[in-house]
C-alpha cells in the first residue's frame, strides 16, 4: 500500500506545469467512496451494536445505556460451549479445505494447460445456485436412506465415527459430521481462489532450477513452490476460517441441538428472546475471539503479504 | 438451474424452505441498523456515541394511531401477505379471489407476498412503527402471538364492525374470542393453523404411535423425530400430552413441560427443531414424526401417500394468521372491505380450496363442495364437532413471559 504512494516518479519542474494542488488531493477523492462505504456500513453498526451491548431495557420500556457490562461475562458463561463448538468446526473445515484446496489449486495453476478456465469456472459454478438450496443439497446426499450413508455403513465408517463422537447411530445428518461437511463445501472456493492466484504467479522456471540443482519434486514442493503459497494459504484459511465461525446455516440445516454454534445463539437471542444486548455481546465476544486469533495466527504465518 | 435442485421440491415445501431459513438472516436488515446507528453519527466520541442511542420505549397509544382515512379517494390497498398463501390461477400470474374483490369495488390491490417468518417481519416493521412512521402496508397478516404484540403495543388501528358486516357474521365461533383481542376489535383470521402429529408410515415401519408421548419415549425413533422451532406449537403440544391446558397452564407447568422435553433432547431423541422445513425431511423418511402445521399435511399428503397425520386423544393446537390494519395506514376503510370480501363463503371457499388451511369462515361447506368435494370433507380444512372439541389455543402472554419462555425455549433447542 505504501509503496505505491511513495513510487509516484519524481518529474521535472517544468516552467508551465499545472499547479499541483489538485494533484495532491486526488488520492483522497478517490478514498472517499471507500471510505464512506467503510462509514456507513462498518463503523456505524459497530457503535450502534456496541452500544446495544451495554444497554438494559425491554421492548415496552425501551434500551437504555446503562453501561451494563456484566451482559458479557453472562452471555460468555452461558454460551462458551457454543463459542468453542464454532471455533472446532470452523478449524475442521478450513484444514479439510486447505487439504482440498491445495492439490486442485495446484493441478489448476501448472497442469491443467488449455482447461484452466473451464477448471475455474467449474469451481465457481456452485455459487450460480444460492446458498441455501447449496447447504440443502446435502440434506439430500446425505439422507438417511442414502446411498452415502448406506455405503458409510456397510464399510463401518460410520461405526468408526460414531465412536469418535462425530455422528450419532446409522445416520450423518443432524450430526457434527455433517455441519463440519456443509461448512467445508460451502467455504471451499474461497480457499481455492487465493491459493490459485498465489501458485499462479510462481515462475515455472524456478521449478526447473531446482531440478537443477537435484532437488526431487518433492523437496521442490517443500523448499520452492510451498514457501512461495504461504500468502494464498493465509488469506485463503482466512477467507475460509473467519466467515466459518460466525455461519448459522449449515449448522441450522444439517445440525441438531447438540451442533448448534454461537451464530445459531446470536440468532436466537436477536430474533426470538428479542435480548438485543446478548446477542450484540456475544458478536463482539466472537469478533474480538476472530481478531485474536488471527493476529497470532498471521504472525505465525511469517508472511506480510496476503494475495 | 434444474441440475442444483437438491429434490423434487414441491412448491409448497419451497415456499416453506424459503419462510423458515430465510428467517433471521434478512431479519438483519441493514435499514433498521442504519436507522439507529445514524442517530449515533450525529454525537462525536466513542463512549458519547454509545450513549446517545438507546432505543426508545414502543409508542403505546391505545388503540393504534390511525392516520387520515385516504379510503374514499384514492381507490387502492397495500395488502402484505406470506407466501403461497392466496389462491393463484393456472397461469400462476393472478389471484382469482382478489381480482374479484377490485372488480366489485373498484379498489386495486397492490398484493405482495414479503412476510416469510414472523420474527424476521417484525423486525422489518418495528423501527417504521415505533417511530410513528406509515409502512406502507394497510393490511398484514401475523400469527396470533404476534398479532397480539402489535396490539399490546398500541401498533394495529381499531376496525369499524360497520365495515364487516360478513366477518362478524360468519367468522367461525372458534376463532370469536382470543383473549388477546376479544371480540375481535383489532384483526380478523386469515386462516387457521392446526398443529398436529405428522408420520411417514414407511420411515415407521410398523411402530404404533398416538401420542407426543410415544414420538419422545419410542427407543426405535431415536434421532427421528422433529419438533418446531415455534415455541408456542412445541410447547402447547407438550402440554397437552401432559394433560395440561395451553389455555390456562403457569410457570410451574411450562416448566415441567420444558423439563420434559429436554430429557427427550438429551436422550438423542430429537432429530431436530424446524421450521416449515420439516416437510422435506418428513417426505423423505429423516423424520419418522415430527410436529407439524396441518395445511402442509394435507398438501404433502396428495404428493407422498406415506405421510398422513394423526390428532392425539389429548387434543391439538390452533393458531391463526390474523388480518390487521397497522398503524398509520392510509386506506383503512378499504382494508376493511377486503376483510369482509374474504368473510363472503364464495371467496373463502375458493382460498380453501387452493391452500388447505382451516377456513375460519362459517358456512362456506357448499360452496366448497362444489369446488372440491374432498376438501369441504377435510375436518383439517372445515374442522367438524370432534375437531373442533379438541382444539385449544395457546393462552397470551406478557411481555415479561414471552421473553422467560423463548428464553428457556431457545436454551432447549440447543442456544
Amino acid at each position: 500500500m505504501t509503496a505505491t504512494l511513495t513510487e509516484a516518479p519524481p518529474t521535472a519542474p517544468a516552467a508551465g506545469e499545472p499547479p499541483r494542488r489538485r494533484g495532491r488531493l486526488t488520492p483522497y477523492w478517490l478514498l472517499l467512496p471507500g471510505i464512506l462505504w467503510l462509514i456507513v456500513f462498518f463503523a456505524l453498526p459497530m457503535i450502534y451494536q456496541a452500544s446495544t451491548s451495554v444497554q438494559t431495557g425491554s421492548l415496552e420500556e425501551g434500551y437504555k445505556v446503562t453501561w451494563h457490562v456484566a451482559t458479557y461475562w453472562d452471555a460468555l458463561s452461558a454460551y462458551w460451549p457454543q463459542f468453542l463448538r464454532s471455533v472446532a468446526y470452523a478449524a475442521a473445515a478450513t484444514v479439510l479445505c486447505l487439504l482440498l484446496g491445495y492439490p486442485l489449486a495446484y493441478l489448476i495453476a501448472f497442469r491443467a494447460g488449455r482447461w484452466r478456465n473451464l477448471i475455474m469456472i467449474l469451481v465457481i459454478a456452485p455459487f450460480f445456485t444460492s446458498f441455501l438450496i447449496r447447504t440443502l443439497a446435502w440434506k439430500t446426499i446425505l439422507a438417511d436412506g442414502g446411498p452415502v450413508v448406506g455405503a458409510l455403513n456397510t464399510l463401518h465408517v460410520l461405526d468408526v465415527t460414531s465412536w469418535l463422537g462425530w455422528t450419532a447411530g446409522d445416520r450423518v445428518l443432524a450430526t457434527p459430521l455433517a455441519v463440519v461437511c456443509g461448512l467445508t463445501y460451502n467455504f471451499l472456493p474461497f480457499m481455492i481462489l487465493p491459493l490459485y492466484t498465489s501458485l499462479e504467479r510462481i515462475d515455472g522456471r524456478l521449478h526447473e532450477a531446482a531440478g537443477d540443482l537435484y532437488a526431487t519434486p518433492f523437496t521442490t514442493f517443500r523448499k520452492v513452490t510451498f514457501p512461495l503459497s504461504t500468502p494464498g494459504v493465509v488469506s485463503g484459511t482466512l477467507l475460509t476460517f473467519i466467515p466459518a465461525t460466525g455461519d448459522y446455516v449449515n449448522a441450522d440445516l444439517l445440525g441438531s441441538t447438540d451442533t448448534r454454534m454461537v451464530g445459531n445463539v446470536i440468532q436466537t437471542q436477536f430474533l426470538r428472546v428479542l435480548d438485543y444486548p446478548t446477542a450484540a455481546a456475544l458478536s463482539f465476544i466472537l469478533m474480538a475471539a476472530i481478531l485474536v486469533m488471527v493476529t497470532l495466527y498471521i504472525r505465525k504465518s511469517g508472511t506480510e503479504d496476503l494475495v | 438451474m434444474e441440475q442444483y435442485e437438491p429434490d423434487r421440491l414441491t412448491p409448497v415445501q419451497l415456499a416453506a424452505v424459503r419462510r423458515s431459513a430465510r428467517g433471521g438472516r434478512a431479519a438483519l436488515t441493514r435499514r433498521s441498523l442504519l436507522r439507529a446507528s445514524a442517530a449515533g453519527a450525529l454525537t462525536a466520541g466513542g463512549a458519547a456515541a454509545l450513549g446517545a442511542c438507546g432505543i426508545p420505549a414502543a409508542g403505546r397509544t391505545e388503540g393504534g394511531t390511525s392516520a387520515t382515512d385516504h379510503s374514499a379517494k384514492e381507490k387502492r390497498l397495500a395488502f402484505s401477505n406470506w407466501t403461497e398463501y392466496m389462491d393463484v390461477d393456472d397461469s400462476g400470474k393472478t389471484h382469482p379471489t382478489l381480482d374479484a374483490f377490485t372488480a366489485r369495488t373498484g379498489i386495486k390491490v397492490t398484493y405482495t407476498e414479503d412476510i416469510n417468518d414472523n420474527n424476521e417481519f417484525f423486525g422489518k416493521i418495528k423501527p417504521q412503527l415505533a417511530a410513528g412512521q406509515d409502512t406502507g402496508r394497510d393490511l398484514i397478516v401475523l400469527t396470533d402471538w404476534l398479532a397480539a404484540r402489535l396490539i399490546r403495543l398500541g401498533w394495529a388501528q381499531k376496525l369499524d364492525p360497520s365495515n364487516l358486516p360478513h366477518a362478524f357474521a360468519n367468522l367461525s365461533p372458534q376463532f370469536r374470542t382470543p383473549d388477546w383481542d376479544p371480540g375481535r376489535a383489532y384483526s380478523y383470521p386469515w386462516q387457521g393453523i392446526s398443529t398436529v402429529i405428522a408420520y411417514n408410515r414407511k420411515a415407521l415401519d410398523g411402530i404404533e404411535v398416538t401420542t407426543l408421548s410415544d414420538l419422545l419415549d419410542h427407543p426405535k425413533l431415536k434421532g427421528r423425530v422433529g419438533l418446531l422451532t415455534e415455541m408456542r406449537d412445541t410447547m402447547g403440544m407438550a402440554l397437552l400430552d401432559m394433560g395440561k391446558d395451553p389455555g390456562r397452564f403457569t410457570d410451574d407447568d411450562y416448566d415441567a413441560a420444558v423439563a420434559r422435553l429436554q430429557r427427550a433432547v438429551d436422550k438423542g431423541q430429537i432429530r431436530r427443531f424446524t421450521g416449515n422445513d420439516y416437510t422435506s425431511d418428513l417426505s423423505k423418511g429423516d423424520f419418522a414424526a415430527c410436529l407439524a402445521w396441518a395445511g402442509d399435511v394435507v398438501q404433502l399428503k396428495a404428493d407422498n401417500p406415506d405421510v398422513d397425520f394423526l390428532i392425539p386423544d389429548s387434543g391439538y393446537l390452533t393458531s391463526s394468521d390474523n388480518l390487521l390494519v397497522p398503524s398509520k395506514a392510509r386506506h383503512k376503510t378499504n382494508a376493511e372491505r377486503l376483510i369482509d370480501h374474504y368473510y363472503e363463503p364464495k371467496a373463502a371457499a375458493e382460498l380453501a380450496a387452493y391452500i388447505n388451511y382451516v377456513c375460519p369462515v362459517d358456512g362456506v361447506k357448499d360452496e366448497l363442495a362444489k369446488i372440491d368435494p374432498d376438501a369441504a370433507a377435510n375436518p383439517l380444512i372445515l374442522p367438524d364437532q370432534a375437531m373442533q372439541a379438541k382444539s385449544r389455543s395457546f393462552r397470551s402472554l406478557s411481555a415479561k413471559e414471552e421473553t422467560d419462555y423463548e428464553a428457556k425455549f431457545a436454551k432447549l433447542t440447543g442456544a
